[in-house]
């Protein structure tokens, strides 16, 4: 199929972007998104222009590092699903497509469609953790999850990391990638303990970062691979408050 | 030339010689600790768990990865589960069990201490894991659950649905923030490592360049840590993340460090089939489906029906049928190759005829479509969004593709290289799995590694150092190695050739694929050798990288990546060819028992290769390890 590409170009954060217009005539349905731009890469390595730089690294739905706005919609038009897994019988021949990188105040480009995600790993730094060295485990069964906490557990813990509800939220708010961890940990009796500690730092944290505010919009699981719940920014809210009382 | 190589084994019976080593290693007091700086490269399950807990300890340490952030390294993938011996089951398992399981699959081509100590250390790592907050699956009583993998006849894999490598990384990944919170971890995220330092003959830094602004940068250090994962990118098509590869530990390698086994490489059975020339990997499903699901072929070739059409009596369960006290849950390298004999003999279904069945019918009607949902689900949905196919209507499609590295640098027992100073933890060491790995073993070990064994082994190293001085990197080896580095980057980018390193790539690894992959032969070997031998020269006339050095440039890593497949490429096929026997994932054609299983010869190769760096790629000096049982009695390995 012929696919009619603009694709995001921008030399580095200090130079003005543009898109740039490119035809691709011989793309394959069976093709995933990401090896329709390597194609796109080939050939403008082989005419000897600067491939367009993006980022991507398992190809299959885990690692979180791919993760463009397509046609407008991070990860584009699939739901529950990453770039690399997007595949392009979801599009049709003859269609124009647009592809930009995640924007957000907190995601500077690096270049073209890579942005810089490091605010979640210092999010993460500020206590998404429960704080035991190693060698001070007790014997695993001494603590008793029942099966639904831990599935519960599971579904916040399950974020990959990718960082499309930060690039889908008009306010560029964290909070889904925030509250995913808080109350995955809060769930779970071992990591009880620091709730409140944790919850006020990470919460501090992605506001000195530079993210926005939460507007319950819900837009972010909407476009989330992991198909996480906003009921875990309730949950957040619920944890920071009764943090904040407990003071 | 060849020299003698020592796996330094601690003395006493099997079972005493870890508690034996840990009674007697030597020491670092904790206030000599925030002395000394160690480096890790690689913030996988091995690099972020031993980074941490060094940490901890109070060790400074630099972590470096090429990823956007430690979370992304590939152990993320990976998705069934880890083993452990906690017998929770209360089926029979020992920690005697798990290491005879873990030799006997690896074909008795393992160190016995290293093997029974993986075993020994594994339960603890499950208590780590569930108190950083883990989410393993459940019984509704809140006990652990646990499921079945291939090649054992117990139940000893924790899991957290299909994301077990997610969450057990998440783990690591969260303690490593924390130090790194605490001031006792520097994080060098988009880094890649381009060489090994070496000062008086010890490991002393690396030179790493800044994948974002194309800096080159010295980094000294006391020891050096080498977690950088396993090298199936070499297939090109593989189950691994595009930027696997094994340049840190072939650069080590070429500064000095054996490489052992480098042509053992796991072939998975069940990674998605090839659907066209531009596809960029394979995509893994995990073993743990073999659980429930039944792999089949039509019994007559060139099956034009659908796979539902079928009727039972004319599919051969040809897994079930050839070894039915293990059925589908034999080994992965008899899986495979089981798969590519059907394949080869015309038996294979989809569009390209490369592909077997894998069936959930029975299990849905035995166990209904919630339960096999709840185990499954994410595989499921996972399988749909890149066939398009829903595997809870008709069977999946699979087909066997590179991926685990059971070679890899050799260590001693405390996973030490033979540069002194210099540690491989994880895939990129070649210890413990032999020549093929248990499903649910590659967590295991990257994380015994790291939590449990490091900590222990670089003490007994550094302990002699307390006194040395911080590593000057205006030492001359520094510059030296700066230079090597800037050259040949200036050398990539000068060349102006006309294919891409990609390109190059996928040629390399059609001939791996061809003749160093599933079967091997002499004649074959031989052949591919001088297919890579061209391929190389060519390379170094015809490469073709766009825009400079001094800058972010993905192709210019391609590039340095792909050098060094065109080297390590050739000392696979040279190890594929000196090993005259059939052993796990290494099948030679010419050996095989009457029945076409691997046949090995234990009065000639019961050791582990070791190969040297003699300054060419194609004239590497062979050293041997002899493997010796003095525990268990090697047999002929059966499934049946």
């Amino acid at each position: 199929m012929k696919i009619d590409l603009k694709v995001w170009r921008q030399k580095n954060q200090n130079t003005k972007g543009h898109l740039e217009s490119y035809i691709l005539d011989e793309v394959d349905a069976e093709m995933s998104f990401l090896e329709m731009l390597d194609m796109l890469n080939l050939k403008l390595a082989k005419r000897g222009e600067r491939p367009v730089e993006f980022d991507h690294d398992c190809r299959e739905g885990i690692c979180g590092q791919c993760g463009v706005m397509i046609n407008g919609i991070a990860h584009g038009p699939l739901k529950n699903t990453t770039t690399c897994q997007l595949h392009m019988r979801s599009f049709k021949d003859g269609d124009t497509i647009y592809v930009e990188p995640f924007k957000a105040k907190a995601f500077p480009v690096i270049r073209d469609l890579k942005v810089d995600r490091s605010a979640f790993d210092d999010i993460i730094a500020a206590g998404g953790y429960i704080s035991v060295n190693t060698g001070q485990a007790p014997e695993a069964n001494s603590i008793l999850i029942s099966h639904d906490e831990a599935e519960s557990a599971f579904d916040s813990a399950a974020c990959i990391g990718c960082g499309a509800c930060v690039a889908t939220c008009k306010n560029a708010s964290a909070a889904l990638f925030t509250s995913s961890k808080i109350s995955q940990l809060a769930k779970l009796p071992q990591g009880k303990k620091e709730s409140s500690k944790r919850t006020v730092n990470m919460v501090n944290r992605m506001e000195d970062l530079g993210f926005g505010h939460c507007t319950n919009t819900e837009a972010c699981q909407v476009e989330c691979p992991q198909d996480i719940s906003v009921l875990n920014i309730a949950q957040m809210n619920y944890e920071y408050n009764k943090a904040k009382l407990k003071k | 030339m060849a020299k003698e190589i020592h796996a330094n084994i601690p003395e006493g019976d099997l079972k005493d010689k870890w508690s034996n080593y840990k009674a007697h290693a030597k020491l670092v007091s904790p206030n000599n600790r925030k002395k000394l700086n160690i480096i890790v490269v690689g913030t996988g399950l091995a690099g972020a768990s031993t980074a941490a807990s060094l940490a901890e300890m109070g060790y400074k340490i630099k972590s470096f990865c090429f990823q956007d952030s430690p979370r992304r390294a590939h152990s993320v993938a990976a998705q069934g589960g880890v083993n452990a011996m906690k017998n929770y089951q209360n089926d029979g398992d020992s920690v005697y069990r798990m290491f005879y399981d873990t030799l006997k699959g690896g074909d008795f081509r393992s160190r016995e201490a290293n093997t029974y100590r993986l075993a020994e250390c594994s339960a603890s790592l499950i208590d780590q894991a569930v108190a950083q907050g883990v989410p393993f699956g459940r019984e509704y009583s809140g006990y652990l659950r646990n499921r079945s993998f291939g090649g054992v006849q117990v139940s000893r894999t924790f899991y957290s649905r299909g994301q077990t490598g997610q969450q057990l990384l998440l783990g690591s990944y969260q303690a490593l923030m924390r130090q790194k919170e605490q001031g006792n971890v520097q994080l060098f995220t988009r880094h890649e490592m381009l060489d090994l330092v070496l000062i008086d003959g010890k490991a002393k830094g690396i030179i790493a360049r800044n994948l974002d602004t194309g800096e080159i940068e010295r980094h000294g250090a006391h020891a050096v840590i080498l977690a950088t994962g396993g090298f199936g990118k070499i297939y090109y098509l593989s189950t691994l993340a595009m930027g696997c590869n094994a340049s840190a530990i072939w650069r080590a390698h070429k500064k000095g460090a054996l490489m052992a086994n480098p042509s053992w490489t796991q072939v998975h059975p069940t990674s998605l089939p090839q659907s066209g020339p531009y596809q960029s990997k394979l995509t893994l499903m995990s073993e743990s489906l073999r659980n429930d699901g039944r792999i089949w072929v039509p019994q007559s070739n060139n099956e034009q029906r659908s796979a539902v059409e079928i009727p039972e009596e004319e599919r051969d369960y040809y897994l079930e049928r050839k070894y039915p006290s293990f059925g589908n849950l034999a080994p992965r390298d008899i899986a495979s190759r089981a798969a590519k004999e059907q394949i080869d003999a015309g038996k294979g279904v989809g569009a390209l005829k490369n592909a077997v069945y894998l069936d959930f019918s029975h299990a849905i009607k035995e166990y209904g479509q919630e339960l096999i949902a709840e185990r499954y689900g994410n595989l499921f949905n996972m399988y749909q969004k890149i066939t398009g196919i829903d595997a809870y209507k008709e069977p999946m499609k699979i087909s066997p593709s590179a991926h685990f590295s059971m070679g890899g640098l050799w260590v001693d027992y405390d996973l030490m290289t033979t540069i002194p100073g210099l540690f491989a933890i994880g895939e990129a060491n070649f210890s413990d799995h032999g020549a093929n790995r248990l499903g649910a073993n590659s967590l295991l070990q990257a994380c015994v590694d790291g939590y449990y064994i490091t900590p222990y082994t670089i003490q007994n190293y550094l302990a002699d150092h307390i006194q040395v001085e911080k590593t000057d990197t205006n030492h001359p080896a520094f510059a030296e190695a700066e230079k090597q580095v800037q050259e040949q980057l200036n050398r990539f980018i000068n060349q102006k050739g006309t294919k891409t390193a990609e390109e190059f790539h996928r040629e390399l690894g059609e001939i791996l694929y061809d003749k160093c992959g599933l079967s091997r032969s002499e004649e074959g070997l031989k052949s591919a050798i001088s297919q890579i031998q061209n391929l190389r020269e060519e390379y170094k006339k015809n490469l073709l990288v766009p825009g400079d050095a001094e800058d972010i440039n993905s192709e210019l890593e391609k590039a340095g990546r792909v050098n060094d497949y065109m080297e390590l490429s050739e000392l696979m096929c040279i190890d594929a060819l000196n090993r005259n026997e059939s052993c796990g994932a290494h099948f030679r054609e010419e050996y095989q028992t009457e029945d076409g299983e691997a046949k090995r010869n234990d009065k000639e190769f019961a050791y582990s290769a070791a190969w040297e760096w003699n300054g060419e790629a194609s004239s590497p000096v062979l050293n041997k390890e002899p493997l010796e049982f003095e525990y268990v009695q090697p047999t002929q390995r059966s499934y049946k």
